[in-house]
């Protein structure tokens, strides 16, 4: 199995937060939490975007690098998780993710920074598998039962995937080529750099280039 | 005049090496150790150790968030 990941597709996204409402019911998070949340640029323009973003979990986390406690850690699928007993709320994560993922609860009625909270892809963390522990702490452990993420399953365009990265870049080569276009916009290929001629890149259509100075996805009527 | 000149090669030769004491300021970050309790694999409980049944059951998951292969 590769590695698991997420990819929004900013194309299909429609900004309904579905996925952020169905992470806080899955998980019960509480108020003032978001381990995900949809991003919209140029909001109200013609042509704008929307972005699911939560923890990527990245091959090379920058959080877990800066943590003083080292209470991060990466499971055999590239999950990134951390530990919330060994966790003392510094915030250093916070400043260095990139896409804010780190949260932390205001746990007192004067604004205590509680434990760090992120999205775990579903998988739980180092409690015992499925136990009320691990729900507590981490919420629910979906990936133990063979399932996955809630947020991107529930998607309701599918902009947002999520699962192992090779079967993830499969889908959305599959959808680019229906769609002959978005290729150049997000994918594996792009992230990753394959070369070219490798058979996974083969048969994408490569669209031409938008024109410079015209605004992304169409323009004002 | 020679002396000005020395003066001005022995600058500029100076000027020109400066740089090469200077240190890299950007900090270099290492990947911690894990501090914390050990985690026990995703399989292990609802799958009893069956990573292939395991990983079985995510690829048709997976597969089901493909609409092109759901939808016919």
């Amino acid at each position: 199995m590769a590695r698991m990941k997420f990819l929004c597709d900013a194309e299909r996204c429609i900004e309904c937060n579905g996925c952020v409402t169905a992470c806080k019911q899955e998980h019960d998070i509480p108020w003032g939490v978001n381990r995900r949340r949809v991003v919209t640029i140029n909001d109200g323009v013609p042509g704008e975007r929307s972005i699911s973003v939560a923890c990527m979990h990245c091959s090379d986390a920058p959080c877990m690098a800066v943590c003083p406690v080292d209470c991060f850690y990466r499971t055999e699928e590239g999950v990134v998780l951390h530990d919330k007993d060994l966790c003392i709320g510094c915030g250093y994560c916070f400043y260095a993710c990139p896409f804010g993922a780190p949260q932390f609860p205001q746990t007192g009625a004067f604004g205590v920074r509680g434990k760090m909270d992120k999205c775990t892809f579903c998988a739980g963390g180092p409690e015992p598998d499925g136990s009320q522990a691990e729900y507590v702490k981490y919420g629910r452990n979906r990936l133990s039962e063979g399932k996955l993420p809630a947020c991107a399953e529930m998607c309701s365009t599918k902009a947002l995937l999520g699962g192992d990265g090779d079967v993830l870049a499969n889908i959305y080569r599959e959808r680019v080529t229906h769609r002959g276009r978005g290729a150049e916009v997000w994918g594996w290929a792009t992230a990753y750099k394959l070369p070219a001629n490798t058979p996974s890149t083969q048969g994408i259509p490569v669209p031409n280039p938008p024109a410079t100075g015209a605004p992304a996805g169409g323009s004002k009527s | 005049m020679m002396k000005i000149a020395g003066v001005i090669a022995l600058a500029v030769g100076a000027l020109l090496i400066a740089g090469c004491g200077e240190r890299p300021q950007v900090v270099r970050y290492k990947q911690g150790t894990y501090q914390g309790k050990p985690d026990t694999p995703p399989y292990d409980a609802q799958f009893k150790g069956n990573r292939g049944e395991w990983e079985n059951a995510l690829a048709t998951r997976n597969q089901a968030q493909n609409e092109y292969k759901r939808v016919q």
